[in-house]
């Protein structure tokens, strides 16, 4: 085996400099390599998203307002068929609560999904599939002109049981997407 | 040493979890379940096993004084590369692990191993060491993953095994992981020390 490299000065920040060297280049080639399949990976996840919370749709056009990214969806006849809204509410249990709601043209919730939550495993995370069709808080078809609320609070929405914080972030993030949907879609 | 000791050290003598308790941050968060549990263990073993080979090969020419820093910048980036093939091609168990993968530099058995093993052996017994004592870890961590998952969702590795019931929420959080943990830790020790004494 070779000696052992000793510790001076010039050693140290020889085999220090020529370690960071090499690692930066591997990273930049890593990093180079998947760059296109994570953009490609967060895009189709997004779509998928969207596809799940319109009516069937011919092709999709996106846009931001205020932030919030809309997503508009038309039929072959190039029609609006419904509208995808991302927005979320910072009163989880969790913190943020993001989620997209679907829209028809009459601002009827056509489906949602959670796109990004903190809430507790078992409780608050049930809310991915608590409030979709037939489920105890069934939220689709309804429409937030008059705005959603969990029954605690006077509205008519079943909250997750153990979760009515985590069920009132979510009503209050579906009311902001038809927020959006009212100002700017109408 | 024999290349049957390493091999036997890594998975059961000197396990990672059961026997040297290192790494416990991410052993407690990431096995809510048998498959995020088998992945965090896979993805630490293929750090493990690139780093040692890696501090292995170069452990003359890094003098002593600046070993940790060294050492951290070779598992730091293989983290790295982890990470990002993980964002690209499994997104969505990229977002279940979260920040535990970039957390597995912080790790103590991949700077542990670096430090007590791969800076003082050969090449071939710094990869041996890596992998098995990575796959120690991984057995570790499924195991705890599947006992996890069976008592507080009632599935395993997803598949549901009684329909319709939610299981015991306990053991999916965090109180649940220390309890199973440590009555884990307990009968593999007891059978261990069994075994030995045979």
């Amino acid at each position: 085996m070779a000696k052992k490299a000793k510790s001076t000065l010039i050693n140290m920040l020889l085999s220090l400099t020529v370690i960071a060297v090499v690692a930066a280049g591997v990273l930049a080639l890593v990093s180079k390599v998947t760059a296109e399949p994570i953009k490609k990976a967060q895009l189709a996840k997004k779509e998928a998203a969207v596809k799940t919370v319109l009516t069937p749709f011919e092709k999709i056009e996106e846009k931001h307002i205020d932030g919030n990214a809309v997503t508009w969806a038309f039929n072959a006849a190039g029609e609006p068929v419904g509208v995808a809204i991302e927005s979320s509410s910072d009163k989880g249990f969790g913190g943020r609560l993001g989620v997209v709601v679907g829209f028809d043209t009459e601002g009827n919730i056509t489906g949602y999904q959670v796109l990004e939550t903190a809430e507790t495993p078992g409780l608050g995370a049930k809310a991915g599939e608590w409030f979709q069709k037939g489920n105890k808080g069934d939220v689709i078809g309804k429409n937030p002109a008059t705005p959603l609320s969990v029954k605690k609070d006077g509205g008519d929405i079943d909250a997750i049981s153990g979760s009515t914080i985590t069920s009132r972030a979510f009503c209050e993030a579906v009311n902001n997407a038809y927020q959006i949907f009212q100002g700017n879609v109408r | 040493m024999k290349t049957i000791d390493i091999i036997k050290n890594g998975l059961i003598k000197e396990n990672p979890t059961w026997v040297l308790v290192l790494g416990m941050c991410p052993t407690l968060a990431t096995t809510t379940s048998a498959v995020n549990g088998m992945y965090m263990g896979l993805a630490t073993a293929f750090v493990l096993l690139m780093s040692n080979i890696v501090i292995s090969l170069l452990k003359s020419l890094i003098p002593d004084k600046v070993r940790i820093p060294a050492f951290i910048v070779v598992i730091a980036t293989f983290v790295t590369v982890v990470q990002l093939f993980m964002a690209a091609y499994l997104p969505d168990l990229n977002e279940s692990l979260g920040l535990f993968i970039p957390l597995i530099v912080v790790n103590c058995i991949v700077l542990g191993r670096a430090e007590a093993f791969a800076s003082k052996n050969n090449v071939w017994h710094s990869l041996l060491d890596g992998l098995f004592m990575g796959l120690g870890f991984t057995w570790a961590l499924t195991l705890v993953g599947m006992v996890r998952e069976i008592l507080g969702a009632g599935s395993i590795f997803g598949h549901s095994l009684i329909g319709g019931n939610d299981g015991m929420l306990l053991f999916i959080l965090p109180p649940g992981g220390f309890i199973c943990l440590g009555l884990l830790m307990a009968l593999v020790g007891a059978i261990r020390r069994k075994a030995e004494k045979k």
